[in-house]
């Protein structure tokens, strides 16, 4: 069995998979690391959207043995200690989540999208969502608060 | 209290733990020793099963158990919550719904073994290894052709009939079918659709053989129910002995009410293995064994005067249950959907027919509005064919229509009396948003870039928060439909509630704590909201239905003044006054007509240590459960205006604007209440542009994963806008109505109208959802002839 070693949240962590073990996997039941979701079986849905070396991508559609050496940033590590990400609170101003399942990987995605994109129109967010599901808020306060949470993060 | 009291919008409670990454799902879970479940499910249809081979699985590694039928055959089947009496005292049909298949496999995704192993994905490579010689039988897929000459689902119901319902005064609907001046025929399907809740099902089994008590773990949208089916039903165990426990669950609209065989069979598994098990489904599976929605196939009559005055309604229905009946499956057609077909209107005379079909597919069961949206889209697409057919303008004809403001309580011929309403209030409100007047211009401007632009519009009528019990009873329901709240409050007047709804998204933390906080004067940090468990919660029905703040915000208010109602007494004797005489406000009891007051905090303490206490007439302590049986269903109702623009190119629709005017009586959140009419909004427009289950003749589910069935997407919606109105409910002591399911049902009509709207010089009078690109180029390019081709 392959070990992997990596950074997760500032933190060196490592531990033995299995070669089909995914990403999410490894973060969700070897690390405890549940706020990263598993929504779909096809990488459609986003739920599981973390960062890897800096950028957004689908954690069930990654090998945990691709990250080997990899910074991983999941939801958990975006709030600086009691200071949250002006993302997460901008959701939080904006009702951008109900059911909250969805959220970790919306906001991992919107993150990554206002780092290259600081100031993205309303629809380069609906655009940027395609690979991000969410079934409860029809999307409306979603891009409302990625809109807030961009300009917050420009600062 | 305004700031945080009903009807202020304040930011929600439970989001900081969501946003986190700290919300506990039921999959977040991890019990000690636990081991994971993997099912194996019918590939076919519709097959006997000769023979199951679990040998290989039992010896691959890390398996701990395989469980077929056989190991469930001292436990009873998955009951039917609703019993439906057809014409003529008809029974309805219902056959056994076994845990595990005997013998037969009734649909794709039937579960037929259980495989149990230390790791999730040892189980499911094990689960490969069950051999299984199935014998497949003919699938009855279409509802049509399984009434005549289709092979049986069931042997007890040998035509697949279930039930033949009707509700409504066929005398009076036939003599006014003969007197009318123009009679509008439409057929038209509501469209199969699958919830997919964004957190997949899971549960988790574990028994504690000391204590001789099993506990599920379940993500689930009513813990009660699911003890009392299960309990009562299926393993029949006593209550004390099974507690269920819904953590956060993400999402439900519907697919998360029903008791479901994974619940029993890691319920049954952990005994039989002495540890716990887990079942998580995946998103595959999810499609194949989460009950489905809608799926109906109607004839609709309409008949008028030669002004345009609706004489009468007639439909004929065929409601597909697909292979089993779930939970409430046998009431949504019925109670659920006939109930409401008159709409905002006074047609006198009502009649609806309705077949309950059983195939060899999913079973069907309640999604978002279940029967109230499939009852609005048949009535708001028929009148607007009906004013097309009449030369009548669609604004028009329905407001000729309307129930009056001075006509409530309104009583209809489909057995609900409306409280009240003020229907033209929203319909103008919703006009005047969406700058209905101005929409020629609009529809011009388009027409110079090339484009098909059309309006829509529908008024829809929604019955929620079942009741009374009584009459449900009545009607064959096999619970009663009250709610239960107790409030606790602490000795230093912190205040914890424990509600019977559950909540999986729509916010109670928030708004039910600010019930409380109204009611009793605390701030909202002051209050948690405990549900979801049956192990703190003294009973419970659950939230489905739009009933959570109607029914569960209705007994917490009653709980709420019989909590008032003993600290004045309390207060009273702290401050030697008549109880008569006190009075609660912002908080403390005052003596009217004095400055002596007391704080809320200090009678609770004073209950809790009461040293200074009237023991001789009150019982320490501050806590009051109160049960509460709602007198009538409340009637929430809007107008929804919807605006397309069709690219005659590729077929493509994009909504450009989406205006929502509601009436859901009293607000105690608007932000929640808008963000629950946005997510209703996705779901119609979803179902009316995107979203279909497809099986193929052999029953195979053809859009069985998120590359197949088309979820909505950001970029599929607009903006929406949206408002609301108010006429109070009368009969609960919120005068609140309900809003969760209200964008579901009024956004397909409009959608679809406004579409029609959109294609009307193509010779359009209807087309069926969703209305794919493929099917609007089709009319474009060669007219409805070719695209019915």
């Amino acid at each position: 069995m392959p070990s992997v070693s990596m950074t997760v949240n500032g933190k060196a962590v490592s531990g033995d998979v299995e070669g089909r073990t995914l990403l999410v996997e490894f973060l969700r039941e070897k690390l405890r690391l549940t706020g990263t979701h598993v929504g779909c079986d096809t990488s459609q849905c986003g739920a599981c959207v973390v960062h890897v070396d800096g950028e957004s991508v689908k954690a069930c559609t990654m090998l945990a043995a691709q990250a080997d050496g990899a910074e991983v940033m999941t939801i958990e590590g975006l709030a600086q200690g009691d200071k949250l990400h002006p993302m997460q609170e901008a959701f939080r101003e904006n009702h951008g989540l109900q059911c909250g399942f969805c959220t970790p990987g919306m906001i991992m995605s919107a993150v990554d999208l206002a780092r290259n994109n600081p100031d993205p129109s309303e629809k380069e967010i609906r655009d940027w969502l395609e690979g991000n599901i969410c079934r409860c808020t029809g999307y409306h306060n979603i891009v409302k608060s990625i809109k807030a949470g961009a300009e917050a993060m420009r600062g | 209290m305004t700031d945080q009291g009903i009807g202020a919008s304040v930011r929600r409670k439970e989001d900081l733990r969501f946003i986190k990454g700290r919300g506990k799902y039921t999959d977040d879970i991890v019990l000690q020793d636990m081991s994971y479940a993997a099912i194996v499910r019918s590939p076919h249809a519709h097959a006997k099963i000769n023979r199951i081979d679990t040998s290989a699985a039992r010896a691959a590694p890390g398996v701990v158990g395989v469980l077929t039928a056989d190991d469930f055959a001292a436990f009873g089947g998955l009951p039917c919550g609703w019993q439906v009496t057809g014409k003529n005292e008809q029974p309805m049909i219902e056959p056994k719904h076994p845990i595990l298949a005997e013998g037969k496999v009734r649909h794709v995704g039937d579960p037929v073994a259980v495989v149990i192993a230390e790791s999730r994905a040892q189980a499911r490579d094990a689960a490969e290894l069950v051999e299984i010689d199935y014998e497949p039988l003919p699938a009855v897929v279409d509802m049509r052709s399984a009434l005549e000459d289709g092979a049986s689902v069931h042997d007890e119901a040998g035509d697949n009939l279930c039930y033949d319902w009707e509700l409504g005064d066929r005398e009076a609907v036939e003599a006014a079918f003969r007197k009318a001046d123009h009679v509008t025929t439409l057929e038209l399907i509501n469209n199969r659709l699958v919830p997919n809740a964004m957190e997949p099902r899971c549960a988790i089994g574990d028994f504690d053989d000391a204590s001789g008590e099993h506990t599920l773990y379940t993500s689930s949208q009513n813990p009660h129910v699911i003890r009392l089916l299960m309990g009562a039903f299926v393993l029949q165990i006593p209550e004390h002995k099974l507690r269920v426990y819904s953590p956060d669950v993400g999402g439900g609209f519907g697919s998360k009410i029903y008791h479901y065989a994974e619940e029993a069979i890691v319920t049954v598994a952990a005994k039989v293995l002495g540890r716990p098990v887990k079942w998580t489904s995946d998103r595959t599976e999810a499609f194949i064994s989460d009950a489905h929605g809608r799926d109906h196939v109607t004839k609709v009559e309409l008949a008028m005067d030669k002004e345009g005055r609706f004489l009468a309604l007639r439909e004929q229905t065929l409601a597909n249950m697909g292979a089993y009946l779930s939970t409430f499956a046998p009431s949504i057609p019925t109670y659920l959907h006939a109930t409401l077909l008159a709409g905002q209107y006074t047609t006198p005379a009502i009649l609806a027919e309705v077949k309950a079909v059983f195939t060899n597919t999913v079973p069907v069961d309640a999604y978002r509005g279940a029967g109230r949206p499939e009852a609005t889209y048949l009535l708001e697409r028929v009148i607007d064919l009906a004013a097309d057919e009449m030369g009548m303008d669609p604004v028009e004809i329905r407001r000729k229509n309307f129930i009056q403001p001075d006509q409530f309580p309104y009583a209809t011929p489909v057995a609900l009396t409306y409280d009240t309403g003020d229907y033209e209030a929203t319909l103008t409100a919703a006009l005047k948003a969406a700058d209905w007047d101005g929409f020629e211009a609009r529809r011009e401007e388009a027409k110079r870039k090339g484009k098909l632009r059309g309006i829509g519009i529908a008024c829809y009528i929604e019955a929620c928060g079942i009741a009374p019990s009584n009459i449900a009873g009545a009607l064959g329901a096999r619970a009663g439909l009250y709610e239960c709240a107790t409030v606790r409050v602490n000795p230093t007047g912190s205040i914890q509630v424990m509600t019977g709804s559950h909540s999986h998204g729509q916010g109670h933390e928030t708004t039910f704590a600010q019930v409380v906080a109204d009611r009793l004067g605390i701030g909202l940090d002051q209050i948690d909201i405990v549900h979801g468990d049956t192990n703190k919660i003294p009973f419970g029905m659950g939230t489905y239905g739009s009933r959570s703040i109607a029914v569960g915000g209705a007994a917490l208010s009653n709980a709420c003044d019989k909590i008032v109602n003993k600290a004045t007494k309390i207060a009273a004797h702290l401050m030697e006054a008549s109880a008569d005489d006190v009075v609660f406000e912002n908080g403390s009891f005052k003596v009217t007509g004095t400055d002596k007051q007391v704080a809320f905090g200090d009678v609770a303490l004073t209950a809790y240590v009461p040293h200074n206490y009237p023991l001789d007439e009150l019982e320490p302590g501050l806590e009051e459960t109160a049960f509460y049986d709602p007198k009538n269903f409340t009637f929430p109702a809007g107008t929804y205006v919807c605006e397309v623009e069709i690219e005659p190119q590729t077929g493509a629709v994009e909504i450009v604007s989406f205006h929502a005017s509601d009436d859901f009586g009293n607000v105690i959140n608007p932000m929640i209440v808008e963000g629950q009419v946005h997510g209703g909004l996705a779901q119609g427009i979803g179902q009316a542009l995107l979203e279909n289950t497809v099986y193929d003749n052999e029953g195979q589910l053809v859009s069985g994963t998120y590359m197949d069935y088309c979820m909505p997407r950001a970029y599929n919606f607009p903006n929406f806008t949206v408002d609301h109105q108010v006429t109070a409910c009368t009969h609960n002591p919120l005068g609140v109505k309900g809003c969760g399911e209200a964008g579901a049902i009024g956004s397909p009509p409009a959608v679809i109208n406004a579409i029609v709207d959109a294609l009307k010089d193509y010779g359009v009078s209807h087309i069926d959802m969703p209305a794919t690109p493929a099917k609007i180029w089709r009319i474009v390019n060669g007219g409805m002839a070719a695209a019915a081709e």
